[in-house]
């Protein structure tokens, strides 16, 4: 152990692996983080930035839970980054919405609320479904299609972006060590320590943490672990900087502290990064001038595709291994929303050495198990 | 900065931020924006910063401006016509214009 | 005037650019048969180097010279082919499959090809020295713009600053056309001679070298020229002086315009985004696409020509938009006559004459290319070369994670106006080099278009379903 250069090697230089990381130094761990190059397919370029509540949890109520303990944690930690670092991720809770296009857009929304929330265990988050006129006092601008939609008061966003230079930065200034260009071919376990291959050479860590998003899929059997994943493309459409028009995140469109409009989300099973399927733009962009006419005339200066790291029932993974311990998974979709939970929840216990059961017991993939045979 | 070579081509009565200008059939809306003498085209939408054009050719888009209730079009690229109303910009545009 | 609606639904041949290169492919494919369109965004074709060949104001042939307007000859055979020549029309997106997205006048169409040649032609590499954002400070290629368009002259205290022939074309023309320059500050590095000289024979045979003695010295019997190897454009709102220097020696000039230039760089933004393979030139200090003797790209059917396909000149690009137009036909319609290749082939090597002792005279300064301190590398983001630096010391090391990091690229013009200048500047800072660092991955649009015109474009059910679940 003692001739381990690091005391954890974090596997992803993404959202989930920074945030751990710094977790991690602050515990005060000797920490590494293993990347891939500029090219790298990258979730945290790609993501829409939401720290999301409504909607989280219909099938794992646990979720819900989970999602607004990061959620009501992410405001601490916003504001220990900026002190850290100087940069603010401008982190706002100001209620989202759901907004629907038709009768039936409606009502399948409210149909997914009941279900959500006739789950047993659930927590109320307070999701109101709201008709045209209630919506229209909060967010003036909708469409005359817009015949009203969902608010949570838990729902916000953030600059990601910023988020993600906002954590390598606090890393660096943490001590922690970046490796890119190091993507990890092979992990082994030998002489109480974690062997980490990588092209560049191999890299000694007393644990490790996966969180190479999509790619856990083939890191973690390396050390007796599973992530059964289903990676999906997402587009999104940018437009230039407008002036603040848009006091509410909603969903599929929110204005960024910069200025611009952010319009998503899609869901392709092609999981090609480079491309990218005009069609689908378009279609987010009729909807965004459907839900915000005033938007017509503005310019898209840029689009993008994404592959989202997805498991395949859509809930985090969070595990050890019981082959390999000191070997840790931490898997999920929503890197931003539960970037605080991350941070300040998972890596202190992976600090520890063991996970909190109590929290994160029902996130185990030993799910997937009991489901095939049940 | 600049004069006018020769006063070639017929005129073209377009206003900038409701003055009047000159311009000549040929100019495009920078160009017209050069020849009346008018230092900047528009303000930054992130320091404020005044900004003119620049390269000219559709590349630089510093010379974004409203023309005609649009906003944020590339001034070098597009044609002055009679009783186009242009408007330099103040920093983000406003959704809607 | 042409409307998007106007457009066939596909073309054996799309052109995109309408400079020398696309002018001459479009003349010669629609003359041996193939339903060819060329879009081109500007007013008029002619590209840069012939900007306003069929309406310029400038009269007097001497002042733009005989070099300019042999590009009415171009104009005038696409004219008379036959091609579809549409001008106003923005090409925003071309993907793999070859389909072309277009603008016109507000209204986008998407338009299928079975070849398509870019010829967007060249920008002017990225000058970014301290102040060069200001009102006044305005690249020398804008200057000649409106000078071959619109006949417009500087006549205020008028700085040129940098280097390449095409400075010291664009002083000539101005001082011919009654302008007033007050100085040149020549910014090449005298040690650029070192590299240069072994290519002096192959440069004093070509023409470029009486054309370019006869230059200098038209511009040197008028204007104060001054070695610097620092530069400043200073100012509150607009600029006031300009600072220069060299070694210790420092010194101010009052002025009301400062024209900057260091030589033309491919515009690969839209070759880019369809996924063509492109690789560093370390000569020339560009990207630039990889194309074989044809011009054919590494994505079928699409074909780069002209200065797009490497800085060789607008005689080059013509013949090189010959050279790719012929394959085109020969791929579509191999029994129609086309010119013969070879001896289009045997003209575009002389044109190659000279070129290298050019490139090495002309190579810009370390200092102009990888900026320090606050000097604003990315004009619509506002990001300054420290920033730049700092980053790419968090372990960030290409410009993908450097455009998330700090937005640098992000703005309307998509990294054009530096592109390269982040590349540099990862590689100065990390201790690499620019083919290592790469370039951006681009995608449609690469040129803005509305969200309602976006929203305008067909959408198949499955692509409606892929938002709508």
């Amino acid at each position: 152990m003692a001739a381990s250069d690091f005391d954890v090697a974090v596997v992803g230089g993404g959202l989930v692996g920074v945030a751990t990381a710094w977790g991690l130094a602050r515990e005060g761990c000797r920490v590494v983080v293993l990347d891939e190059g500029d090219r790298a397919v990258r979730a945290s370029r790609g993501n829409f930035a939401l720290v999301w509540v409504q909607s989280k949890g219909l099938g794992l109520p646990e979720y819900a839970g989970w999602t607004i303990r990061s959620s009501n944690a992410w405001g601490g930690f916003a504001q220990t980054l900026k002190e850290e670092t100087g940069l603010d991720v401008a982190f706002q809770r100001p209620g989202g919405f759901h907004l629907a296009l038709s009768g039936k857009e409606l009502e399948a929304r409210a149909n997914i609320l009941k279900r959500l929330h006739n789950q047993p265990g659930i927590v109320d988050y307070k999701t109101e479904i709201m008709d045209r006129s209630q919506v229209a006092k909060m967010l003036p601008d909708i469409g005359p299609e817009v015949v009203g939609g969902s608010f949570c008061p838990l729902d916000g966003h953030v600059n990601s972006l910023r988020l993600f230079r906002t954590l390598h930065t606090a890393i660096k200034a943490r001590g922690v060590t970046y490796l890119p260009s190091h993507r990890v071919e092979t992990i082994t376990k030998e002489g109480g320590e974690f062997r980490l291959a990588t092209a560049q050479g191999e890299i000694r860590a007393g644990k490790v943490a996966l969180a190479a998003g999509n790619a856990n899929m083939r890191l973690a059997p390396m050390v007796g672990l599973e992530a059964p994943m289903k990676p999906e493309r997402g587009q999104i459409v940018v437009t230039e900087r407008l002036r603040p028009f848009l006091n509410h995140p909603v969903v599929t469109l929110r204005q960024t502290d910069e200025g611009t409009v952010m319009i998503g989300d899609s869901k392709e099973e092609s999981i090609d990064p480079a491309g990218l399927t005009l069609g689908v733009s378009a279609t987010e962009a009729e909807r965004a001038v459907r839900l915000f006419p005033l938007l017509a005339n503005v310019n898209v200066v840029r689009t993008w595709s994404a592959i989202r790291v997805m498991t395949q029932d859509g809930f985090p993974i969070y595990d050890e291994s019981e082959t390999h311990p000191g070997a840790f998974t931490i898997c999920c979709h929503s890197g931003v929303t539960l970037a605080a939970n991350h941070a300040l929840t998972v890596a202190p216990m992976i600090a520890r050495g063991a996970l909190d059961t109590s929290l994160v017991a029902p996130f185990s993939a030993r799910r997937f198990h009991v489901q095939a045979t049940g | 900065m600049f004069k006018r070579l020769a006063e070639t081509g017929a005129a073209v009565a377009i206003t900038v931020d409701g003055r009047q200008i000159a311009a000549r059939a040929g100019d495009t809306v920078a160009a017209a924006l050069i020849a009346a003498g008018i230092d900047h085209c528009r303000t930054t939408p992130v320091s404020g910063a005044p900004r003119a054009p620049y390269c000219l050719m559709g590349v630089c888009f510093e010379c974004l401006v409203t023309v005609d209730g649009v906003g944020s079009r590339q001034g070098c690229l597009v044609p002055v016509r009679d009783g186009m109303a242009v408007e330099t910009q103040t920093g983000k545009r406003e959704a809607g214009r | 005037m042409t409307k998007a609606s106007d457009l066939a639904p596909s073309y054996d041949l799309v052109v995109i650019g309408g400079g020398p290169a696309g002018l001459a492919a479009a003349a010669l494919a629609a003359r041996a048969g193939l339903t060819t369109v060329l879009f081109d965004e500007n007013p008029g074709v002619g590209g840069q180097i012939y900007r306003a060949i069929t309406f310029s104001p400038v009269k007097d042939r001497a002042v733009l010279g005989e070099d300019y307007w042999a590009g009415a000859e171009l104009a005038a055979e696409a004219k008379a082919s036959g091609a579809l020549i549409v001008t106003g029309a923005t090409v925003w997106s071309l993907d793999p499959t070859r389909l072309v997205g277009v603008s016109i006048a507000g209204q986008a169409r998407l338009i299928e090809a079975k070849r398509v040649i870019i010829a967007t032609g060249s920008l002017e590499r990225p000058f970014p020295v301290p102040g060069w954002t200001l009102p006044g400070v305005m690249s020398a290629g804008g200057a000649q713009t409106v000078l071959k368009a619109q006949g417009l002259v500087p006549n205020g205290k008028t700085v040129l600053a940098g280097g390449g022939p095409l400075m010291w074309l664009l002083a000539a023309q101005i001082l011919r056309a009654g302008g007033k320059i007050d100085a040149v500050l020549d910014t090449t590095p005298r040690k650029n001679w070192l590299r240069a000289l072994a290519h002096l024979p192959d440069f004093v045979l070509s023409p470029y070298f009486a054309k370019g003695l006869k230059l200098l010295r038209e511009v040197r019997a008028k204007v104060r020229v001054i070695r610097v190897d620092r530069l400043e454009a200073v100012g509150d709102d607009k600029l006031r002086e300009v600072v220069f220097g060299k070694g210790d020696n420092e010194r101010r000039m009052p002025a009301d315009l400062l024209l900057l230039h260091q030589g033309v760089v491919p515009n690969v933004n839209l070759a880019l985004a369809a996924g063509v393979a492109h690789a560093w030139n370390e000569r020339q200090l560009c990207f630039e696409p990889v194309l074989d003797e044809d011009f054919n790209s590494s994505v079928p059917g699409i074909s780069v020509a002209g200065d797009g396909a490497g800085i060789a000149g607008g005689t080059a690009a013509a013949e090189r938009g010959r050279i790719a137009a012929i394959a085109a036909v020969r791929a579509l319609k191999p029994e129609a006559s086309v010119p013969d290749l070879q001896i289009v082939r045997q003209k575009l090597q002389r044109e190659a004459m000279g070129r290298a002792f050019l490139d090495w005279l002309n190579r810009p300064a370390d200092s102009f290319r990888q900026p320090e301190g606050d000097t604003i590398v990315c004009r619509c983001e506002e990001v300054t070369a420290r920033q730049v630096r700092d980053t790419a010391d968090l372990g960030c090391e290409g410009p993908n994670q450097m455009k998330a990091f700090l937005r640098c690229g992000m703005g309307p013009c998509q990294g054009r106006l530096r592109g390269l200048t982040v590349t540099e500047l990862i590689a100065a800072q990390r201790g690499t080099t620019p083919a290592e660092v790469g370039y951006y991955r681009l995608r449609p649009p690469v040129k803005p278009i509305t969200l309602s015109e976006l929203a305008s474009l067909p959408i198949a059910e499955a692509e409606r379903k892929a938002v709508e679940r």
